[in-house]
C-alpha cells in the first residue's frame, strides 16, 4: 500500500493523446489494495487502454459489485462517473443504466465471487441479452475482501492458503460465456499487459457483450504453492492463443500478413485488430471450434489465454429492442406524455 | 318472498376457469354500465389456468356503491363442482339460474329460493357442431337470458358485442343470433321481467370502467417512465404489460418506427430492481411492477437506492401473504416490508391510490417524487384495485405539466456553481443535487456507492459525516411530508369524537359503512391516508379524535402500527378494524366492527360518544 500522493507537476515531454490529455487524466484515486495485487494491474491495464483510445473519460461508466476487484473502479479513471453497486448485482445496474443512456460506455467491473457464486445468474443474463458493455472478472479464485474462502472459480484440487484442499468442480467463466452466446470472450492475466491492454481496447471498441476474464493474483490469499491461480502457476501453464495488435486511427490494412499465422479482424466500428496467431489453426470466429480449444487444452492442464472467441456479426439489446437513437433518459414531457388529446379517446373506449 | 329492487342487488358467476366465460361476465357487466347504472363487479380466481372454479361477481348498485357488499341474490350456476356451495349462499328469497341440460336431484335446490333452469347445453348442441363454439356460445346465450329476466337494454348488449369483434362481420351476426336465442327462449319459459331487474338511469356520467393494472400501466407512459424491467408475478403482471401495450401505441417514433421505451423482463426481481435503479441513476425514468414476494427480494436493492440517493418507482399490487400464501387474493399486507424496506435504518415513500383513476394520477405523479427526492416511491395498490374493473373518474391529464426531474445540475449549472458537492444540503430541504454521468468533461463527476461517504461523495468510514449524512436522509423524509399527496377528509355530519383512518382499495366500502353508520346514528369523521410519511393533518385529526378507528385489510394492522411509531401515538388511541381473508373488505364487515365497538365503549360509559 502506498500512502504517498503522487506530484501533479507536467513533464513537457509527457506523452499525450489525440485529445491531449495524458496518462495522468485517466487515474483514480490511490489504491487501497495489498501491495502486489493483481488487481492494481488491471487498473492499470484499464487506463493505459482508456489513454490509448484517445477516450473522454467523463463518457465511461465504471460499475462493480462488491469485493477487493470491485473497488477498483476508485483507482481509475477518476473523472468518469463510478457506481459500486452491491455483492454480485452490477450486471443488472449496469443494463439499466445502458438502457438509459447507450451513447456512454461502459465497463462493469466484478470479481469470481461476485459474479460465479452471489451473482452467477445476473451475469449470465447480462451476457444473454447482448448488453453492450466491457465486463471484466478479475479473477483470483478466492474471496479477497472477506479473507480468503475459495470461490466458485477455485480448481477442484486446487488447495487454500491454510491447507484446505477443494472438492467442488470449477466454474469456468470463459466457457459459460461462450455458451450464453457472448459475443466478445476473451481471457487474460494480471501479469501480461502486453496482451492484456489491446483486449481491452478491442473489448471496448466492441458492440455487444464483450467479456474478458482476467487472473489476477490475490498475494495475500491465493499465491501459495498449491493455487492454481498464483502467479506462479499461471506463467507456467498459460497458453496464449494469439497476440493482439490494435491498430487504431482506422487506416486501411497495407502490410501484408502471412494468413497461416495472422489474422486481421475488422471491428464493428471499422478499427482493425490484427491477431499474431501462436497456436496453429485457430480461428477467433469460430464459437465451436473455440469451446473445443479450451475443453481440450484445459483437459491438458493448460489455460488458455488471448481472445478466444469474437462473433462476426454482433448486435446488442438496444438493437433488439428497437430503442431509438437518443439517449432514453433526454427525453421528456413533449417526446413521453401522449397528451390529453390521446387520454380523453383513451377514457372514451373504456365507457 | 322473491328478492323485489330496482338497481341494488348482486349478481354472482360461478364458473369453471378456462370456459370462456369472462369475457361473457364482463359483457353483462358493462352493459349494466351503459344503462346508465353504477356496477362494481370483481373476479375471485384460484392460482391455476384451466380447469379450477372462478367467480365473478356484479354489484348493481344505483347509489354508487362500489364496494364489495357481501351476499348474492342471484347465482349464474355454471359449475357442478361448486354447486351445493353456490346454492347455500344465495340469499332467502334470491334466484338461482343454471343450466338444466342434465337432471340435478331435488335435495340438490333450496325452498327459500326462485328456480331459473335452462337447458343451455343442450339448445347449443342443437344448434352448433363446433365444440368450442358450443362451449363459448352457451356463456353468451345466458347474459341473452338474463337481459330478459332482469329487464336490461338488449341494443346496449348487441353494441357492445359490435364493438368488442369490431369489423369481424361474422363473429358479430352469430354473437348476435346467440343472444337472441337466450333472451327469446327465457321469456318464452319465464315470467320476465323479474322483480328484481336494471332500470336506465343517469349515474354513471363520464365515468370509465377499467381496472388499476391498466391505469397503473398507463400512468407510467404519461409520468414519463422509458425504462420498466418487471419479472411476472400475480396480481401485478398485467401492469407491464399495459405499460408495454400502451407503449407500443403510443411510444414509437412515427417514421423511424423505434421505440421511446425499453422493457425488459429480468430473471428475477432483484435483477429488475437493480434495473431500474441503474437507470434511475443514468437519468431515465424507470419502474417495476410486483408483489409481495418480488418487493421481499428487493430488499438489499431499497437500501442502495435510500442510502446512495436514486430515484426509483415500485408499483406493489399487494396479494395475501406471507410466503405464497393466497397469490389470487387480495390484501394490503406488504406496508410495513415496503416501509421499512431493507436492512439499517431507512424509510421509504409510499403512496396508497383508491381506485384506478388515483392510480394513474399518483402513478405518474410517483416519477416526479422519485426525481424530486432521490429514492424509490412505492405505489401501493392492491388485488382489488388491480385485477377488477372498477367504474371511476376519467384520466385527467394537463398538457402544460411538465416533469418535475429535481436538482439536477447540468453542465452549464456546474460551471457556474461554487461549489458542488453530491451531498451538501444547499438548500436546507435534505436534498442535495445531482449529475447524470457524462454531463461534463472534468466537473460533477462522483462516485457513487451504498457505503458511507463525506458531503462530497468521497469514501468514509468516519463516524461524524457517516452520521450527518443520516440525519440528513431524516430531513429530507420530512420535506417528504410536504409534498406526498395529502389525506382527505370527510366530516361527519354531527360532531363526533369517533375518527376513522383508512386508505387503498378500503375506501369504497369505507365511505358506504360510514353512510350506514350515520343512518343508525353513529358519526364518524373520515380521513382517507394517500401517502408515507403522514403529514400534519393525520396527527391533528387524531388528536382531534377520542377514538381512531384504523380500517385496514391485513392480520397486524400494520398502518396502525405505522402510525404508532411514527407519530408516537398512544395504541389504545387506535382500534384496528381488521380483515384479512382475502376477500374485499365490506361495507357490513366494517360497520358491524364500528358498532360492536362502540356497543363496548358505551357500555363501560353510557355517555362518552355520538
Ligand atoms: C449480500 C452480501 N453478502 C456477503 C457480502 C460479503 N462479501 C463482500 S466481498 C465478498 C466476496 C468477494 O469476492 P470476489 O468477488 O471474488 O472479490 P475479491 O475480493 O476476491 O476481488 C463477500 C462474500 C456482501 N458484501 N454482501
Ligand atoms: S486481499 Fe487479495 S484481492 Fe484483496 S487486495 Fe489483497 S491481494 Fe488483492
Ligand atoms: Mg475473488
Amino acid at each position: 500500500m502506498s500512502y504517498l500522493a503522487k506530484p501533479k507537476f507536467h513533464h513537457p515531454a509527457i506523452e499525450t493523446n489525440d485529445l491531449g490529455f495524458t496518462h495522468r487524466d485517466y487515474e483514480g484515486s490511490i489504491s487501497t489494495l495489498c501491495a502486489g495485487c493483481g488487481h492494481d494491474s488491471i487498473s492499470s491495464a484499464v487506463m493505459r487502454a482508456c489513454f490509448e483510445l484517445s477516450l473522454p473519460p467523463h463518457r465511461i461508466a465504471k460499475l462493480s459489485g462488491i469485493g477487493c476487484s470491485s473497488k477498483t473502479p476508485t483507482y481509475f479513471l477518476g473523472q468518469s462517473h463510478g457506481f459500486n453497486s452491491v455483492h454480485g448485482r452490477m450486471p443488472s445496474v449496469l443494463t439499466g443504466a445502458n438502457l438509459a443512456n447507450r451513447d456512454l460506455i461502459y465497463l462493469g467491473v466484478s470479481g469470481d465471487g461476485d459474479s460465479a457464486s452471489i451473482g452467477f445468474g445476473q451475469f449470465a443474463h447480462s451476457i444473454r441479452r447482448g448488453v453492450n458493455m466491457v465486463y471484466i472478472v478479475e479473477n483470483n479464485g478466492v474471496y479477497g475482501l472477506t479473507k480468503g474462502q475459495f470461490s466458485a472459480t477455485s480448481d477442484q484440487g486446487s488447495k487454500s492458503k491454510r491447507g484446505v484442499v477443494n472438492t467442488d468442480s470449477a466454474i469456468d467463466l470463459v466457457a459459460t460465456a461462450l455458451q450464453l452466446g457472448a459475443t466478445f470472450v476473451a481471457r487474460s492475466f494480471s501479469g501480461d499487459k502486453t496482451q492484456l491492454v489491446p483486449l481491452i481496447k478491442a473489448a471496448i471498441e466492441h458492440r455487444g457483450a464483450a467479456f474478458i476474464d482476467c487472473i489476477s493474483p490475490c498475494v495475500a490469499f491465493n499465491n501459495h504453492e498449491g493455487s492454481t491461480k498464483s502467479f506462479d502457476y499461471v506463467r507456467d501453464h498459460n497458453a496464449a492463443l494469439n497476440r493482439l495488435d490494435f491498430i487504431t486511427g482506422r487506416e486501411p490494412i497495407t502490410a501484408e500478413y502471412d494468413p497461416g499465422t495472422t489474422q486481421v479482424v475488422r471491428m464493428h466500428d471499422g478499427s482493425m485488430i490484427r491477431l499474431a496467431k501462436l497456436g496453429a489453426d485457430y480461428d477467433v470466429h469460430d464459437r465451436i471450434a473455440a469451446m473445443n480449444n479450451l475443453h481440450t487444452r484445459q483437459a491438458d492442464g493448460e489455460i488458455v489465454t488471448g481472445l478466444i472467441y469474437m462473433a462476426d456479426e454482433s448486435s446488442d439489446l438496444h438493437d433488439h429492442l428497437g430503442t431509438i437513437n437518443q439517449p432514453l433518459n433526454e427525453l421528456n414531457a413533449p417526446e413521453l406524455s401522449p397528451g390529453a388529446k390521446t387520454l380523453e379517446s383513451i377514457n372514451a373506449a373504456l365507457r | 318472498m322473491p328478492i323485489e329492487s330496482i338497481n341494488d342487488f348482486v349478481v354472482r358467476f360461478a364458473n369453471v376457469n378456462g370456459s370462456g366465460s369472462a369475457s361473457a361476465n364482463q359483457l353483462f357487466a358493462k352493459s349494466v354500465m351503459r344503462m346508465g347504472v353504477p356496477v362494481a363487479p370483481r373476479n375471485i380466481f384460484p392460482s391455476n389456468i384451466q380447469g379450477l372454479p372462478t367467480w365473478y361477481e356484479v354489484r348493481i348498485s344505483e347509489a354508487g356503491h362500489r364496494g364489495a357488499r357481501g351476499g348474492t341474490d342471484m347465482m349464474v350456476a355454471m359449475n357442478p363442482q361448486t354447486w351445493d356451495k353456490d346454492v347455500a349462499s344465495i340469499e332467502p328469497g334470491g334466484y338461482l339460474f343454471y343450466d338444466s341440460s342434465r337432471p340435478i336431484q331435488d335435495s340438490k335446490f333450496r325452498e327459500d329460493i326462485v328456480v331459473l333452469g335452462l337447458p343451455l347445453t343442450n339448445i347449443c348442441n342443437r344448434e352448433f357442431t363446433d365444440p368450442r363454439q358450443r362451449n363459448l356460445f352457451k356463456n353468451v346465450m345466458y347474459v341473452g337470458a338474463l337481459a330478459a329476466l332482469l329487464d336490461m337494454d338488449m341494443a346496449e348488449i348487441e353494441k357492445l358485442i359490435a364493438e368488442q369483434f369490431r369489423a369481424k362481420e361474422k363473429l358479430i351476426a352469430s354473437n348476435h343470433k346467440v343472444l337472441r336465442m337466450g333472451y327469446d327462449i327465457a321469456r318464452e319459459t319465464f315470467q320476465c321481467p323479474l322483480p328484481m331487474r336494471v332500470r336506465r338511469a343517469d349515474r354513471v356520467g363520464d365515468m370509465i370502467f377499467v381496472d388499476g393494472n391498466t391505469a397503473g400501466g398507463l400512468g407510467a407512459v404519461y409520468g414519463g417512465a422509458t425504462v420498466c424491467a418487471w419479472y411476472p408475478i400475480t396480481p401485478s403482471t398485467s401492469l407491464a404489460e399495459a405499460y408495454e401495450r400502451y407503449c407500443a401505441r403510443l411510444r414509437v417514433d412515427p417514421d423511424t418506427k423505434k421505440k421511446k421505451y425499453a422493457i425488459v423482463q429480468a430473471e428475477d426481481e432483484l435483477a429488475s430492481i437493480g434495473m431500474v435503479i441503474g437507470a434511475g441513476w443514468n437519468g431515465s425514468r424507470a419502474f417495476t411492477a410486483t408483489s409481495g414476494p418480488g418487493i421481499s427480494l428487493m430488499q438489499e436493492f431499497l437500501g442502495l437506492a435510500y442510502f446512495a440517493e436514486i430515484p426509483a418507482v415500485l408499483f406493489d399490487v399487494q396479494r395475501g401473504g406471507p410466503s405464497t400464501g393466497m397469490p389470487t387474493r387480495t390484501q394490503q399486507s406488504d406496508i410495513l416490508l415496503a416501509a421499512y424496506a431493507s436492512h439499517g435504518d431507512t424509510k421509504h415513500v409510499l403512496l396508497f391510490p383508491e381506485d384506478p383513476h388515483e392510480t394513474f394520477e399518483m402513478g405518474a405523479q410517483a416519477f416526479d417524487l422519485a426525481d424530486r427526492l432521490q429514492t424509490p416511491i412505492f405505489v401501493m395498490i392492491d388485488l382489488d384495485i388491480g385485477m377488477n374493473q372498477h367504474l371511476c373518474k376519467p384520466f385527467k391529464w394537463d398538457d402544460t405539466r411538465a416533469y418535475d426531474r429535481g436538482k439536477v445540475m447540468s453542465a452549464a449549472d456546474l460551471d457556474a456553481a461554487k461549489d458542488w458537492g453530491r451531498y451538501l444540503d444547499v438548500d436546507g430541504d435534505g436534498i442535495p443535487y445531482r449529475t447524470y454521468p457524462g454531463t461534463h468533461p472534468t466537473k460533477g463527476v462522483y462516485f457513487t456507492r451504498g457505503t458511507s461517504r463525506d458531503r462530497y461523495a468521497r469514501y468514509t468510514e468516519e463516524a461524524a459525516p457517516y452520521v450527518d449524512n443520516m440525519e440528513r436522509l431524516l430531513h429530507k423524509f420530512e420535506t417528504a411530508k410536504t409534498i406526498v399527496p395529502q389525506p382527505v377528509l370527510t366530516k361527519a355530519a354531527k360532531p363526533t369524537r369517533l375518527g376513522v383512518i383508512y386508505y387503498g382499495s378500503t375506501a369504497p366500502s369505507m365511505s358506504e359503512a360510514a353512510d350506514k353508520l350515520a343512518a343508525e346514528g353513529t358519526h364518524v369523521d373520515l380521513l382517507r391516508v394517500r401517502a408515507f410519511p403522514f403529514s400534519s393533518e393525520v396527527t391533528d385529526f387524531i388528536a382531534a379524535h377520542e377514538q381512531v378507528f384504523v380500517v385496514e385489510q391485513n392480520r397486524d394492522a400494520q398502518l396502525r402500527t405505522l402510525l404508532m411509531a411514527e407519530c408516537s401515538i398512544d395504541p389504545a388511541q387506535l382500534v384496528p378494524v381488521l380483515n384479512f381473508d382475502g376477500n374485499p373488505i365490506t361495507a357490513r364487515f366494517i360497520s358491524k366492527a364500528i358498532t360492536d365497538h362502540v356497543a363496548r365503549m358505551q357500555a363501560r360509559s353510557p355517555k362518552v360518544l355520538s
